[in-house]
């Protein structure tokens, strides 16, 4: 009987590395984060009618419901912009930031009987969840890009301009805000579930924090003094750099950008080490 | 040959009760504790994992196990209900991670512990046989590769590209299955998958097995509460009994030391003073036997019975003594009275009262006995639930040595005429 004690392939211990990523595990389980991404958009779906039509009309209704209550009944100015634009604009940045959010603030809660049976690294859940995301964005991105298509042949005035190249950091860093702040909430949901109730009603009024329905420089017209909620809130740099890129309108500064990026990174370490540390016990408490 | 899987001083607590308001101060405070460097606080008081007896907070499901499997053995892990036979399983397929203690590994764990899980309703078996496999840890290419040998193994092909919630159940086990038992991983864990689908199925499965230890050396743990089984697929046992290892040793040698154990739990005396015997001011428990009625263990074929002595306190009514019998899925096979007195005669004093189940009449399986003391039928003196637990072996009927399904099992008379 040989026990060299070097050929262990792993251990099984206690606790872990809060910062171990065990990406070289992530990495072998590949396959299965592009199956559950396939599955994700398969089984949206399945047995309707229209099929994936059904990624364009949500948005679709969305932008007009918005344009007929804010642009008209309360006629809140949109920067100048062809009021469809805008809210379309504003309505597919944000889906995409609270599509992530939503889903892998559940993720320990809705996939506990499968963590409960089987081991793989955790991390793919929520990788799954926000790339299967950033395949309805891309679709809705697709309908954002024909509309302005039909304003252009119309003649109407926007402007898109080299801030366009910002776009997929812009995108990285919805993606990492959505991931941190969902898995800070689905570890802590593990034990208490009293933010799972949070979440929903609380994305809600985040989203009228950010400049989804209402340009910022509105707002520094209007509220000069409370102005700064809206400023400092990491989406809405992410959102005005998004229209301002491609409708030539929005109110950032590259300092606010960076203000962003650094919140964002700080919100995804901290989700990252609540994440690694709740994954390894928390079949116990769910 | 080299190990395979090393425990030492595996533990693993947990907390009982519910989780609410009240727990979040205890968490502050193990935080507290842990900041300072100092021990959980609430993990001091180690106590032992029995369900039967009330204590505190924290339970101990495993304690400081230590033991070593070689490559290439099929080992069978035995203990009761409550054993820590599932939390083993759950630490070693690294879903839980354990308190104290650490296990090290060498090559792939492939965890049969529900099989199933992860198939999603919507997509086809054919998806889902992708979906299953990666989340079971095989590359796209591998299963590419076996793809036909699991489907023929699951025999399901012309459900294929069926979605799977249009299955039977028995289907949808099958191809679980066989998806789980087709993963090239060195190390192979089984709980109770067996206890699914039908016998030709099952029979299957325990093929697989034998051929995944036997044949491919392969290292698997079984778990079960089918001794048979565990006697003809494994080569070691170990025995758990309230989260430690008590018996570490050849499969048969282990089953036996196991069954000898069950035998002592079907014998309850009580020594000393009778006001302190189980019991109340009127009925106070003696002592309690079940024995089989031929043989040294009880199995299908022997029957058995059971004689219980007690002290009668209640002079001059209508006594009599129900027995409950439930199995393990807790479902009450009988529920039988003795009337004891029947004309208000009853007197103060020893009773004893012996009942017979016929052979052929229980199933396999591990039951438990409730007593029920009552006046006239109707009012219960003192009464008392899982008082004693025995297990009926197994028996092999013709070739096949599997757990038949059904709560009896009775040896019924066929008669067989054969025409042309």
């Amino acid at each position: 009987m040989n026990d060299t004690e070097a050929l262990w392939d792993f251990e099984i211990t206690p606790s872990n590395n809060l910062f171990d990523l065990k990406l070289k595990d992530v990495w072998h389980y590949r396959d299965l984060l592009v199956l559950l991404v396939r599955r994700d958009f398969v089984s949206f779906y399945k047995q309707t009618i229209l099929g994936p039509l059904w990624f364009f009309i949500q948005p679709l209704f969305t932008t007009l419901i918005y344009t007929y209550i804010f642009g008209n009944l309360a006629a809140i100015p949109t920067d100048g912009l062809p009021q469809p634009l805008f809210y379309l604009a504003g309505i597919t940045a944000w889906n995409y930031f609270s599509d992530c959010l939503t889903k892998t603030s559940t993720v320990f809660t809705a996939n506990a009987a499968l963590f409960g049976k089987v081991y793989f690294p955790r991390l793919i859940m929520p990788l799954s969840i926000v790339v299967s995301n950033l395949i309805r964005f891309a679709v809705q991105m697709v309908l954002f890009i024909v509309m302005m298509g039909i304003y252009w042949l119309q003649g109407a005035s926007f402007h898109p301009n080299a801030y366009l190249l910002l776009f997929p950091f812009l995108l990285l860093l919805m993606a990492f805000l959505g991931l941190g702040l969902g898995m800070i909430i689905s570890s802590l949901t593990t034990k208490y579930r009293d933010l799972s109730f949070l979440v929903t009603f609380g994305i809600q009024l985040l989203m009228y924090l950010t400049t989804v329905i209402y340009p910022l420089s509105v707002v520094k017209k209007k509220y000069p003094r409370y102005e700064w909620i809206v400023t400092y809130n990491p989406l809405t740099s992410i959102i005005e750099a998004f229209r301002y890129g491609f409708l030539g309108k929005g109110t950032f500064t590259l300092l606010s950008l960076a203000i962003t990026t650094l919140t964002t990174l700080c919100i995804l370490v901290a989700g990252i080490i609540i994440f690694n540390k709740v994954e390894r016990t928390f079949i116990d408490t769910v | 040959m080299a190990g395979a899987i090393k425990v030492e001083g595996l533990s693993k607590a947990y907390q009982l009760g519910e989780i609410g308001t009240g727990t979040i101060s205890r968490d502050l405070e193990r935080y507290w504790a842990k900041i300072r460097g100092k021990e959980d606080p609430f993990l001091k008081v180690g106590e032992v994992n029995d369900r039967t007896i009330k204590g505190g907070d924290i339970v101990w499901s495993l304690n400081d196990l230590n033991f070593q499997i070689e490559q290439g053995d099929a080992v069978g892990i035995i203990g009761r209900n409550g054993a820590g036979k599932s939390t083993l399983l759950k630490i070693l397929s690294r879903v839980t991670a354990p308190t104290r203690g650490s296990v090290k590994v060498r090559g792939r764990i492939a965890s049969l512990l529900e099989v199933g899980t992860g198939f999603h309703p919507e997509l086809t078996g054919k998806e889902n046989i992708y979906l299953n496999g990666a989340i079971l840890g095989m590359r796209k290419s591998e299963i590419k590769r076996k793809f036909d040998e699991i489907v023929a193994f699951s025999g399901v092909d012309r459900y294929i590209d069926t979605p799977v919630k249009r299955y039977s159940s028995g289907m949808y086990v099958r191809l679980a299955f066989a998806v789980a038992a087709h993963l090239e991983s060195e190390i192979m864990i089984v709980d109770e998958v067996l206890a699914v689908g039908d016998a030709e199925f099952q029979k299957k499965c325990l093929g697989k097995m034998g051929d995944v230890s036997k044949g491919e050396g392969r290292t698997v743990l079984f778990v079960s509460h089918n001794m048979a089984a565990i006697k003809t697929l494994c080569n070691r046992g170990l025995v758990l009994s309230n989260g430690k290892l008590v018996f570490e040793d050849k499969q048969l040698e282990a089953v036996s030391f196991y069954q000898s154990d069950q035998n002592n739990r079907s014998v309850f005396e009580h020594k000393g003073d009778t006001s302190s015997a189980p019991g109340n001011e009127n009925i106070r428990i003696l002592s309690f036997y079940i024995k089989p009625l031929k043989g040294a263990n009880i199995s299908i074929s022997t029957g058995l019975t059971f004689e219980i002595t007690f002290f009668n306190q209640k002079a001059g009514i209508n006594l009599d003594a129900t027995f409950e019998l439930k199995n393990s899925d807790q479902i009450p096979v009988f529920h039988n009275g003795a009337l004891i007195t029947t004309s208000n005669d009853s007197k103060t004093g020893v009773y004893t009262v012996k009942g017979t189940i016929p052979e052929y009449l229980l199933n396999a399986g591990l039951y438990t006995f409730k007593l029920i003391f009552g006046e006239n039928q109707r009012y219960a003196l003192f009464s008392v639930d899982d008082f004693i637990s025995f297990e009926v072996e197994n028996e092999s009927v013709g070739s096949n040595s599997q757990l038949a399904p059904g709560v009896i099992s009775p040896n019924l008379k066929y008669e067989i005429t054969f025409q042309h």
